[in-house]
């Protein structure tokens, strides 16, 4: 079993914020343990140089390093090949990268499936195949937030050449059956494309078992530093795809008038990579391994236990919650509302009985920013994710999101700041 | 009750009992400005009679900060000038409000400003 109190201490952060600070944006990103920061440190300060074709030791041992993270990395998410890891920025490029790729083997009347619970890094990047005759479609939810297969069946045709799909919804929480998805989509004979943003982090995910073509994951969202993230691919879809972006490193030889691309993973990594970011993400993963990703899900399920029985507890006046019930299908993910604000756009009028009479409904910005009040560091606002928070009835949410440093008197914390909230508000 | 407490409250009166909340009959010009972020909205109808604004009302949506702004916002420039109302500066109204909003927050603030000054600059072009 983890102990949050424990974890804490590897966090220098928490010495800065102080007891009693309940950082809840962990769906945003996450504090970095001293083991990261140290991995950074080290790097720039002893095997700082450019990687590859360095005739120096110093750049022979920077290129050995960002070697071992690749492959340590690969190893995390279940891939015996290290060469099946693309470095990126961040998830959002990592889906970029591919749909920026696959997209380009499309042609008018293709089709794209994905679901209404997607982050925005998942709908953009194949919205802009739209002006080629792409077509996107969206499989819905149900009242309780799961995936609603009836929908996700209706929208597959044999046009969809690609499902792109998030495992475990920024907003919701709801963790999707990934292999089930996989296998349908694969019989339908599209390519399969996971967004592990938010399970890489919080759960055990193997790529060979799950059967996924693609996973795109963030290092920040992991107790790694910003600026890196991956992209796994099936090697031999990676090796058929054009390349992403052109420069160094993705070449093997330059000409006038054409380039050979390199061998993946370098054919989709154009210039200087960010090596320390690399490091410092290898880092994070030895740090959770040192826990074990089932003991980090275990300890999230018990804090959305607790999450559920304090807000039974609670009692709190038209608090809503959105996202499944049953804590198997359900991450570390809680968002709410004080009662209920629809969204509006130019078009909608205004209404003056709609408007400041809501009801006793609390904007999601003035929860927030009570909540901070209270030393509770939660998010308030669509999560990039629009067409589900509209799809949900609502111009925005709050949202509280967890790891393995929070404890279960944060949660405690958040309840009674909810309920403050509440009643200083309701004056009205 | 420190400063920031009473400012706080003077917000929250305003954001649950907005002034001069409501549409004017036949403005001289109305105008909605829209936050798509967070869905904070206002709709201002101002009334203005030989350069003065002799009349405002907004109705809106959204939350504390932007809402009760925009009914300290309306009774600050009643009876003034329109050239007074396209003088008000942004840290005038985050001053007049007196809390420590931060930067993501001072666009709630001063949706209500902004707001305004769009309506009298579509007046001022219907004028032409």
């Amino acid at each position: 079993m983890l102990t949050s109190d424990e974890v804490k201490q590897d966090f220098p952060i928490f010495e800065t914020l102080g007891d009693g600070y309940a950082y809840l944006d962990n769906a945003a990103t996450t504090q970095k343990p001293r083991s990261v920061l140290d991995a950074i440190h080290n790097f720039y300060t002893s095997q700082n140089s450019n990687v590859y074709r360095g005739i120096y030791r110093l750049s022979e041992d920077a290129t050995d390093s960002y070697h071992k993270a690749r492959r340590n990395i690969a190893e995390f998410i279940g891939s015996g090949n290290p060469d099946s890891l693309i470095f990126t920025r961040n998830a959002t490029e990592s889906l970029n990268l591919v749909a920026s790729s696959l997209g380009k083997g499309l042609r008018p009347g293709d089709e794209v499936l994905i679901s209404i619970m997607e982050h925005h890094s998942n709908i953009v990047p194949w919205q802009l195949w739209l002006p080629a005759g792409v077509k996107l479609k969206y499989a819905d939810i149900d009242s309780e937030g799961h995936l609603d297969m009836e929908s996700f069946q209706e929208n597959l045709t044999g046009r969809t050449k690609i499902v792109s799909l998030v495992h475990e919804s920024n907003l919701l929480g709801t963790i999707n059956n990934a292999m089930e998805i996989g296998r349908i989509a694969h019989d339908n004979g599209a390519v399969f494309i996971l967004d592990g943003a938010q399970s890489v982090p919080h759960m055990p995910v193997d790529v060979e078992r799950l059967g996924c073509d693609f996973l795109a994951f963030s290092g920040h969202k992991m107790l790694g530093p910003m600026g890196i993230g991956c992209l796994y691919g099936r090697m031999d879809i990676l090796e058929k795809m054009p390349p992403f972006l052109g420069g160094g490193e993705m070449i093997r030889e330059v000409y006038r008038d054409h380039s050979v691309w390199n061998d993946v993973p370098q054919k989709f990594e154009a210039g200087t990579p960010n090596v320390a970011g690399a490091i410092g993400l290898s880092a994070a993963v030895d740090y959770l391994r040192s826990y074990g990703m089932e003991n980090v899900r275990s300890h999230e399920k018990r804090l959305m236990k607790k999450t559920f029985d304090l807000e039974q507890e609670a009692g709190i006046p038209e608090l809503i919650s959105y996202g499944p019930r049953e804590l198997e299908n359900r991450g570390g993910i809680y968002s709410f509302n004080i009662g209920k604000i629809a969204p509006m756009d130019l078009e909608s009028q205004i209404l003056e009985e709609s408007s400041l009479k809501i009801g006793s409904a609390v904007h999601p910005h003035d929860v927030a920013s009570s909540l901070d009040g209270d030393k509770i560091a939660v998010r308030s606002g669509h999560h990039c994710a629009m067409p589900l928070t509209h799809r949900l009835g609502v111009v925005a949410t709050s949202r509280a999101s967890y790891y393995i440093y929070n404890s279960e008197s944060d949660v405690e914390n958040l309840f009674q700041a909810i309920a403050n909230v509440a009643v200083k508000y309701h004056e009205r | 009750m420190s400063d920031e407490e009473i400012n706080m409250e003077i917000l929250l009166d305003h954001y649950r009992s907005p002034r001069n909340y409501g549409k004017i009959e036949k403005p001289s010009v109305e105008l909605v400005e829209y936050n798509p972020v967070c869905g904070d909205a206002v709709q201002f109808t101002l009334k203005i009679e030989n350069g003065i604004l002799t009349d405002v009302k907004f109705i809106g949506r959204g939350c504390s900060v932007s809402q009760g702004a925009a009914s300290m916002l309306t009774e600050r420039v009643k009876g003034k000038s329109t050239e007074e109302v396209m003088n008000i500066g942004p840290q005038e109204i985050l001053s007049n409000i007196g809390l420590n909003l931060g930067p993501s927050r001072e666009k709630c603030a001063l949706l209500s400003l902004n707001a305004l000054q769009k309506s009298v600059r579509k007046y001022r072009d219907g004028e032409k």
